[in-house]
């Protein structure tokens, strides 16, 4: 666990000593006041928790300081880490394969948040687990989208199936599904073209692409992961949930946290939609994925050592 | 949401009609559901205080006007102030030739696409650009950039065997010069500000390029964070503008207000869809709106304007007028809206639908009319009556598709025809006025 907390942290180095700069008096010795109640607040919007989750943090903050004005700096982020840990408590996502295989992961989102990169990443994770993994390359529409997958896979040796640009996304991912069935693949992930949820006939493309699927097995896919980009605002919530209710999300991948963004809009995502949290993008390179863990994040968020 | 904003304030100030000033205290409600309002269309917490304190000195002091809400009243103060802020600074490019333009920003904001776009809005306001692939990192970034730049008939430079950026961009240069280009736009990996390295490659090809304009693309949707990425890429390259792409979703766009009171850089483009033609010069009062949350009607009428063929309308409008529209016709115009964007795009422009969903496949079904009209000889269609059963069965197989659908097609048409005649009364004028009105005031109903 520790192992793990350190690998985060170091992922989150850059993301905590901007934040810790802010409030480092404030979660320092130093004694609470209505100053660094103010300074809290602006801590936790600018981390892009929004105004209610940040409302409500506060308020537990400020009632414990009621009970107790000689609360220290330390001792309100603790609070603030622990409040953030209830709201996000059973946020953390578990993988788990299906009773009969391929385990069909498909990664969605809005154009440029990180679904072709993650998917490699995450082929490469479970590929190293010892598990075999097959993808399908079902960005037919974006230029070169495919060749992107396709170096991936070469990078990676991992195992492909791919079309052209132009291609029937759904035919794509039929035939991945074949492919993997029979060579008796654990996992196949599926990368989807970004798409803007506002764009309807965009969103029934992936609704085709799971009637296909469901020609095969029922329940595929298993994981219907939404790919967050970890710098974005409030509009996540937006995407979510209107992913949500045309595909019905199964997960979250936030990506991009390596920045100086604390991604805290994932935060009003699960409080919305109590969708789980499954990994952590932290990087450019295959192995800059993590698991998402409640705990390591709020105390990276509050600055607290593991 | 805009309408909400105005009805909070409205509540919050609901006492102040008509009784002397606005004050620091009868406003401090007010002022705070404006504060809410900026952090939930993600505008930087800072930025968003220091708006609120400019707001509350311009309103302290006034008088609360007779006959119009004071929420009114102050959401116009609001907008206003927004819209300057927006709008300061030169929002057109620079005119040297050739124009060097360097394309910046962070993973996945849209560089490459944007670069396309600019390239083909510079190529139609007549230069010849070229675009380098400077993104040696993402896979398959340089084959993105290619097929563009051919899909655009764009010069295209790219060396995929160094691994040199400065040296890519000098070589590009070269080859811009025997292209006889005179306009290079230099497509740059995704970078964090953070990193310290590939922030130093871009400063050095910077360095090398002396580019005339350094834009900064950045995800309309950004959050909290986009002040500090905009800040260290502003100190570290001087940026000359920037892009706000993505607007066609429903992010509010408060991002762009941080980054413009941080750098002061102007706004200059705006990516509005995934098609290269998706593009258009920033208006500070339509994203004025946005942030407040309002639609972009004015958008709509321009781009209408800028893409319909003028006298093309007016003989469609005379003919409609005169009842005499046929289905020739009626192909024409579906063509021009066509040029307008996906229907989702156009949508997304009127107020309160951005967000709106179209039914699926409403392109689809435009993309099958066209087919079903197309498969019609000239002849029928100026002459719809012809068409007795066995041309109609012509038809549907010609065009792909059901014999229902022609059989419903021409149906409506029909009704089509038959409002017209109805309308020949005059109707249409005056609507058409109205709309002209509402373009050349600029002023939306209700502001
Ligand atoms: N720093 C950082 N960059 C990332 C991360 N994940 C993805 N990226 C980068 O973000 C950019 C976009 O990533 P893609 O994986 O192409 O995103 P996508 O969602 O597939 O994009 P589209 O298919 O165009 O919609 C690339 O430059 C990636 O290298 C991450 O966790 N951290
Ligand atoms: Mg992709």
């Amino acid at each position: 666990m520790f192992g793990l907390f350190k690998k985060f942290k170091e992922g989150l180095a850059k993301t905590v000593s901007a934040i810790a700069a802010k409030t480092h008096g404030l979660f320092g010795g130093r004694k609470i006041d209505a100053a660094s109640v103010d300074e809290l607040e602006e801590a936790l919007i600018t981390a892009d928790f929004g105004v209610e989750t940040a409302d409500e943090i506060l308020a537990e903050i400020k009632a414990a300081y009621k009970k107790d004005a000689s609360l220290h700096g330390w001792q309100a982020a603790a609070i603030g880490a622990a409040v953030l840990q209830r709201v996000l408590a059973g946020s953390e996502g578990d993988l788990k394969p299906a009773a009969s295989g391929p385990t069909v992961i498909a990664m969605i989102g809005v154009n440029g948040s990180g679904k072709t990169t993650t998917s490699a990443k995450l082929a490469w994770k479970l590929k190293q687990e010892g598990k075999t993994v097959t993808l399908a390359a079902c960005d037919t529409f974006r230029a070169a989208a495919v060749e992107q997958l396709k170096t991936w896979a070469t990078r990676l040796e991992l195992e492909i199936v791919a079309s052209h640009t132009g291609a029937d996304s759904a035919a794509v991912a039929f035939d991945a599904w074949q492919a993997a069935r029979s060579r008796g693949r654990d996992y196949l992930i599926v990368d989807t073209a970004g798409r803007l949820h506002t764009k309807s006939n965009l969103m029934e493309e992936l609704a085709k692409i799971r009637r296909v699927l469901q020609k095969h097995d029922p329940a595929a896919p298993q994981h219907r992961w939404l790919v967050v980009d970890g710098s974005l605002g409030s509009n996540s919530i937006e995407q979510a949930k209107v992913f949500h209710q045309s595909f019905g999300l199964t997960g979250l991948v936030v990506t991009k946290l390596d920045g100086t963004s604390r991604g805290g809009a994932i935060v009003g995502i699960y409080r919305q939609l109590k969708i789980p949290i499954y990994f952590l993008g932290l990087g450019e390179q295959a192995e800059d994925l993590q698991p998402f863990s409640v705990e390591n994040y709020a105390k990276a968020v509050f600055g607290i050592e593991g | 949401m805009f309408e909400s904003l105005t009805e909070k304030l409205s509540s919050a100030l609901r006492n102040l009609r008509g009784v002397g000033k606005l004050s620091e205290e009868n406003m401090a409600d007010a002022l705070k559901e404006v504060r809410t309002a900026l952090l939930s269309a993600d505008v930087h917490f800072k930025v968003a205080r220091e708006f609120v304190d400019r707001v509350q000195s311009q309103c302290v002091g006034q008088e609360v006007l007779k006959g119009v809400a004071p929420g009114q009243q102050v959401v116009k103060i609001i907008h206003d102030e927004l819209v300057r802020l927006l709008g300061e600074g030169a929002t057109t490019l620079s005119a040297a030739r050739p124009l060097k333009i360097l394309m910046v920003g962070l993973h996945g904001s849209g560089k490459t696409t944007s670069t396309a776009k600019l390239g083909k809005l510079l190529k139609k306001r007549g230069y010849r650009p070229l675009v380098a692939a400077c993104d040696i990192y993402r896979p398959a970034a340089i084959d993105q950039l290619e097929i563009l730049a051919k899909q655009e008939e764009l010069g295209f430079y790219a060396d995929r065997a160094s691994k040199d950026v400065p040296a890519i961009g000098t070589a590009a240069l070269a080859a811009a010069q025997t292209a006889t280009a005179d306009c290079i736009i230099f497509d740059t990996a995704g970078r964090l500000q953070i990193d310290h390295e590939l922030i130093e490659e871009v400063k050095k090809l910077r360095a090398r390029v002396q580019p005339d304009e350094v834009l900064l693309v950045a995800d309309g949707a950004l959050g909290q964070e986009a002040v500090n990425v905009a800040k260290t890429f502003h100190d570290a390259l001087a940026l000359t503008g920037l892009v706000l792409t993505k607007l066609d979703g429903d992010a509010r766009g408060g991002a762009a207000l941080s980054i413009k009171s941080i750098t002061g850089v102007p706004i200059k483009f705006v990516g509005t869809g995934e098609k290269t033609a998706d593009f258009d010069t920033f208006y500070p009062d339509r994203l004025a709106s946005r942030i407040l949350g309002m639609g972009d009607v004015v958008s709509l009428v321009e781009k209408a304007q800028e893409t319909i063929d003028q006298k093309e309308a007016e003989k469609m409008a005379a003919k409609m007028m005169k009842a005499e529209f046929d289905l020739e016709d009626f192909l024409a115009q579906m063509q021009q809206v066509k040029k307008l964007g996906s229907m989702q795009s156009i949508l997304g422009m009127m107020p309160g639908m951005s967000g709106v969903e179209l039914p699926a496949g409403a392109d689809k079904q435009m993309a099958r009319t066209e087919a079903i009209i197309k498969s019609m000889t000239p002849q029928e269609r100026r002459k719809p009556d012809l068409l007795n059963g066995s041309r109609r069965s012509r038809i549907a197989k010609g065009s792909g598709t059901k014999l229902v659908e022609v059989n419903q097609l021409l149906k409506q048409f029909q009704q089509m025809q038959q409002m017209m005649k109805m309308m020949k009364g005059g109707g249409a004028k005056k609507m058409m006025r109205q709309m002209e009105a509402m373009k050349a005031s600029g002023r939306y109903p209700g502001m």
